[in-house]
């Protein structure tokens, strides 16, 4: 019976691997949007140090780390049209997943930077960086490189949020693999394949990071 | 809306409260066991373990109730809803909560366990009387991140049509055409209970070390 549901499932694979296709694709954008934001939020941080800014900043951060992604997921959803912005599904549900990975990143990023030795910084700014430049050359490298397994590990966080994008009807893995599984019956089938695809979608991300991780230790 | 809302509401923070806490009561031993089974390398069960555990840390949660709600009766094994969403929660959980005790188990020092050896311990004994009363410490910041993690991923089971918070706010913003306002009841529940968590988490790292993991 799980045979005849495998053969079913294979029968398919195109409308799976569109699912995978649309599932990597939202992850990879998300992803870049919100290592961008992250980075954006921890440099304004880091710059107005102990200002209201930065205050306000990690008080958005903190009540973020807070709210459960399909409901924020909703929230966006059914939000931003009360705000004047109409969005589709994916374009909705990548804006969720940049904004909620946006501050999770920052925070990693922020974890990083403190368990940077002082000494470095102020090696830097008495070698006459200053300002912008300080944090681009001094501060940046080392505090991204350190935080590259964590940020791979809210990059597998990523993926499996995006499956809550079923919600709003973006056509991602799990929507395709719940299609397969109402059209033909075959619910075992095509959910393990589908788990499967999302496994292997996950390895790839930490060997990404192994290698990372590995080139960097060459570097150093 | 209106009272009757507020109500349907609070009965599905309860239910967001009974799954949560049923599978973290599910999820704690499992995890430990599963670690104990990787610590010990029990020959044929620890690859299995480790690809147990490597698939369900990469399954999200959307997907696995799917599964276990959908493809279980067609092996012969009918759960309710509700029994579906504690196995699903409490599987992922398991899966977190075994890497957590691995980690401190693999970071205990080997001259203890030596010693312990050296008396004659009995490997049940040395997990005992040695490991256990200092390890569980390390890993309880680790265990209430994990807590936290649970209940921000429990609205997944509303998929299946379990009753819970995220699922009652969506069923009155549909029946009332607003659908913002119950979302931020709903909000206004889930922030305190995990910030809650998060500071008990900071507490116990405070006091007993951020786990090296």
């Amino acid at each position: 019976m799980i045979g005849r549901g495998l053969a079913i499932v294979w029968a398919q694979r195109a409308m799976m691997l569109s699912g995978l296709a649309v599932t990597a694709e939202i992850v990879a954008v998300s992803a870049v949007l919100a290592l961008a934001l992250g980075l954006l939020l921890f440099v304004l941080v880091v710059r107005s140090r102990g200002g209201p800014l930065a205050v306000a900043i990690s008080w958005l951060i903190d009540l973020m780390r807070c709210v459960p992604f399909m409901l924020f997921c909703y929230l966006v959803y059914y939000g931003l049209p009360y705000c004047g912005v109409l969005l589709d599904g994916l374009s909705a549900g990548i804006f969720a997943l940049t904004v909620y990975n946006a501050a999770y990143f920052a925070e990693l990023l922020r974890g990083s930077w403190t368990a940077l030795p002082r000494e470095q910084i102020e090696a830097g700014s008495a070698f006459g960086f200053h300002g912008w430049r300080l944090i681009r050359h001094v501060v940046l490298p080392p505090v991204v490189m350190n935080a590259v397994p964590m940020l791979g590990n809210q990059m597998i966080q990523i993926i499996k949020d995006s499956a809550f994008l079923i919600i709003i009807a973006v056509h991602e893995l799990t929507y395709a693999a719940n299609e397969v599984q109402a059209t033909f019956y075959v619910p075992f089938a095509s959910f393990v394949a589908a788990i499967v695809l999302y496994w292997l979608l996950c390895l790839a991300v930490e060997g990404g990071v192994r290698a990372m991780v590995g080139r960097a230790e060459v570097r150093r | 809306m209106d009272r009757a809302d507020l109500l349907s509401l609070a009965a599905g923070a309860l239910g967001t409260l009974a799954v949560s806490f049923l599978a973290i009561v599910v999820a704690a031993p499992l995890g430990l066991g599963l670690a104990l089974i990787r610590w010990a390398r029990i020959r044929a069960l620890d690859p299995l373990v480790a690809i147990l555990v490597s698939a369900l840390r990469a399954t999200p949660a959307v997907t696995l109730v799917l599964l276990v709600y959908f493809a279980l009766p067609t092996v012969g094994l009918s759960l309710s809803r509700f029994a579906a969403a504690v196995a699903t929660l409490g599987l992922g959980s398991m899966a977190f909560n075994c890497e957590i005790w691995r980690g401190v188990l693999l970071a205990f020092p080997a001259e203890e366990l030596d010693a312990a050896r050296a008396f004659g311990m009995t490997r049940w004994h040395r997990f005992r009387r040695i490991v256990a009363p200092q390890v569980w410490r390390h890993a309880l910041p680790a265990l209430a991140n994990e807590m936290t993690l649970l209940i921000k991923v429990s609205p997944a089971v509303s998929v299946i049509g379990v009753v819970e918070l995220t699922r009652a706010a969506v069923r009155i913003g549909a029946t009332t055409y607003a659908p913002v306002p119950p979302f931020l009841v709903a909000l206004a529940f889930y922030v305190p209970v995990v910030g809650c968590i998060v500071a008990l988490q900071r507490l116990l790292e405070r006091r007993y070390g951020k786990l090296a993991a």
